[in-house]
């Protein structure tokens, strides 16, 4: 099954892009007025660890590619485009860059290379072998945790959010997805 | 004030002060504001409608609990819960202009007739001093107000004189499969009254379906009271944010003052001629417990002994389970059909009940994909599996008034300005426990007859609240039986409403925000009396 263009731009509209409210910051009642301008990665040594945006696009495609199912293509263009709306001035989107950047540092060590020279089944004993299967997300976490939130349940939110990924599941319609009100009433094809 | 920070400043003048911004404060302010200087105070923050995409995405993530949405929690939202169950407060409230609305499901039907007589018609609960007669031009206006997508096809529904604002949802798929079942079973299926746009509706976008009613909805088809907030402040309205309210200042027969608190840490008094107290039915009651004084020792208003006593919510009555076939579940986050065929047998030995049918049953697959340790084929795998096949019924029950539940303060705990918090004291009836089984017992005969396997029934011991606080200042003609009078006015303080859930004396079992809605458009007519 492709996914298009269309399924990326559709995966943003149902998530937005990664500014507006705080989204990787919890804000809480009591914070400060402008509490929510704090979020992830805000120490100098996660700023190196960050990864300029065509190594984060490069590399969150190769993760992609482990993480989406193998009926599914055009993973690169979907990637590219979800992130197109993503990467932009957040907090969140820091903590793309620095959670890719810091598996990226890992793929060196363990591994010898960066993540998109990895095999799949490299890069998903890299995510395994970081925790990142069994972690719950966590924006402020271990390496473990935000790698789960940054990179493994950013991808499959973008592909499932989508109208192609929903389908793969079944439901053209999928939670978040702007999709109308005609699929609930249809009935299975 | 600091810059870039709105002025929170008290306003001269004033005629009129709406304590809190939920459907209540906001429906009121908009009524009285075109010939009255209204001030509306409201204990949270403005939320901007650009972030609401942002808050679906933490309602679909894993990493954040409910009241992560929309900011609840923390000092300023601590409660105590001492009653015979948990009450989980933080779930089932929203602080902000727009209040619970922001987070609610948005179902709205009119109380039944007997609603307003359980002790007379049913031989329990107490009667309300005001009848279905006197709300029902106001419910038709609070369906207008609020955008109603409804259908007169409900034979069990009361009395009403015009169609609703829009045209109903139409049945879902799994409605359809519902509705073979419940035909050989002799059980009718009737639409439901959704606050949702079926079509565009007051400059609001139609129902796009993104799934997320509860507890955000990005495209702003689902009513919430932002919509007449921002009416009321484009006629001249002052709202302020984060402005809790920290106690009404009186002297015998007179609110004076509203003391509020905000966020540079400092405090201003708002006078008025009038007040509405529209804080819901737990931060009504807490406001008036805090703001006791010599001449009521037991809180404001409180003559009665009455503040805080009859806490109610509806108790949650449900049975799911899947079929040997597709039924189209999570689509849309609402529902399209309903049964109130049994609502009105209720007794003294049985409660009001109602039952929904559902639309998203089953797990939501972009949710299932956010947890577990698998990924590619194998997850694919799994969300086909856990995909497909579910259907699922809800419903609503009643639970009595009983002066053993009850919202009140906690000694022990304060909040970020130092004041007791809300202590729930929940207790259910057995009346409304065997009415849980009841309800069970039809929702486990219509799966059946479906042929589902079931799955889950939420019964007597796994029942939970629907978040609908209702009955802390319970109207009643006596002084000495409540808070407020047939008008909704504090019968201790000539110049103080109360427009809440809060003044339900009994609660029937219907989702109560078109009353409340109701009796807040009733309330501002009264106010304007007044004046």
């Amino acid at each position: 099954m492709e996914l298009t263009r269309r399924d990326a731009t559709a995966a943003l509209a149902a998530v937005g892009g990664a500014g507006g409210v705080a989204l990787a910051a919890r804000q809480r009642a009591d914070d400060p007025e402008d509490g929510d301008e704090a979020a992830a990665g805000d120490g100098d040594n996660e700023d190196d660890a960050a990864l300029d945006d065509v190594a984060v696009r490069a590399s969150m495609t190769a993760v992609a590619a482990v993480l989406y199912p193998s009926e599914v293509d055009g993973v690169g263009a979907f990637v590219d485009r979800f992130l197109d709306g993503r990467l932009d001035g957040s907090a969140h989107a820091k903590g793309i860059r620095i959670a890719v950047g810091e598996l990226d540092d890992a793929a060196r060590s363990w591994y010898g290379g960066p993540i998109t020279e990895l095999s799949e089944s490299e890069c998903d004993r890299l995510l395994r072998e970081v925790g990142a299967d069994t972690a719950e997300e966590d924006s402020d976490g271990t390496l473990a945790e935000r790698a789960r939130y940054y990179v493994v349940n950013e991808l499959l939110l973008a592909l499932y959010a989508s109208p192609t990924g929903g389908e793969l599941v079944g439901l053209e319609n999928p939670q978040g997805h702007p999709g109308g009100t005609e699929s609930y009433r249809r009935g299975p094809r | 004030m600091s810059a870039g920070s709105p002025d929170r400043t008290s306003v001269a003048n004033a005629d009129v002060c709406v304590v809190g911004a939920g459907p209540a404060g906001a429906l009121v302010a908009d009524r009285l504001t075109a010939d009255r200087d209204v001030v509306v105070l409201d204990a949270g923050p403005r939320f901007d409608p650009d972030d609401r995409l942002a808050r679906q995405e933490r309602a679909i993530r894993p990493g954040y609990d409910r009241p992560d949405v929309w900011d609840v929690g923390g000092e300023r939202d601590a409660h105590a819960s001492s009653g015979e169950r948990f009450y989980p407060l933080n779930h089932a409230r929203v602080k902000g202009v727009g209040g619970s609305t922001l987070h609610w499901q948005g179902m709205v039907m009119r109380l039944h007739e007997a609603d307003f007589d359980s002790e007379t018609e049913r031989g329990v609960g107490a009667d309300w001093p005001i009848d279905y007669a006197d709300l029902r031009p106001y419910y038709a206006e609070a369906e207008r107000e609020l955008g109603v997508a409804g259908a007169s096809d409900n034979p069990y529904a009361p009395p009403r004189e015009e169609p609703h604002p829009m045209p109903a949802f139409e049945p879902s798929y799994s409605d359809s499969l519902f509705a073979e079942a419940c035909e050989e079973l002799g059980i009718d299926m009737h639409s439901v009254p959704n606050a949702r746009n079926s079509e565009p509706y007051d400059d609001r976008s139609a129902c796009v379906g993104y799934g997320t009613c509860q507890p955000v909805c990005p495209a702003g088809a689902k009513y919430d009271a932002t919509v007449h907030v921002d009416r009321a402040e484009g006629e001249g309205a002052t709202v302020i944010d984060r402005a809790p309210v920290q106690r009404l200042e009186h002297d015998a027969d007179r609110v004076t003052a509203a003391v509020y608190a905000t966020p540079d840490g400092t405090e201003h008094r708002q006078e008025a001629d009038a007040f509405v107290v529209a804080c819901g039915g737990v931060e009504t009651a807490r406001l008036l417990l805090l703001s006791e004084s010599d001449r009521y020792p037991d809180g404001l208003a409180n003559s009665s002994g009455t503040v805080g006593r009859f806490f109610m919510d509806h108790l949650f009555a449900g049975v799911g389970g899947t079929l040997d076939e597709p039924t189209r579940q999570n689509h849309v986050g609402f529902y399209t059909s309903a049964c109130d065929q049994f609502y009105d047998e209720a007794d003294a030995e049985t409660a009001p009940f109602k039952l929904e049918f559902f639309n998203y049953a089953g797990p939501s697959p972009v949710e299932e994909a956010l947890t577990g340790d698998d990924w590619g084929d194998e997850l694919l795998g799994r969300l086909r599996d856990g995909y497909g096949t579910h259907v699922a019924m809800g419903g609503l029950v009643e639970q009595l008034p009983r002066a053993d539940s009850y919202v009140g303060l906690d000694p022990d705990r304060t909040d970020d300005h130092g004041n007791p918090v809300p202590d729930i004291h929940w207790s259910i009836d057995d009346r409304a426990l065997r009415t849980i089984e009841r309800a069970n017992e039809i929702q486990r005969s219509i799966l059946e007859e479906l042929g589902a396997e079931i799955e889950w029934v939420a019964g007597p011991d796994a029942t939970g609240p629907a978040y609908h606080h209702m009955g802390t200042t319970r109207m009643s003609a006596d002084p000495d039986g409540g808070v407020v009078d047939a008008d909704c006015r504090t019968h201790d303080l000539d110049n103080c409403w109360i427009a809440s859930s809060s003044v339900f004396p009994t609660s029937g079992a219907m989702n109560p925000t078109l009353t409340i809605a109701a009796l807040a458009l009733r309330v501002a007519d009264d106010v304007e009396r007044r004046l």
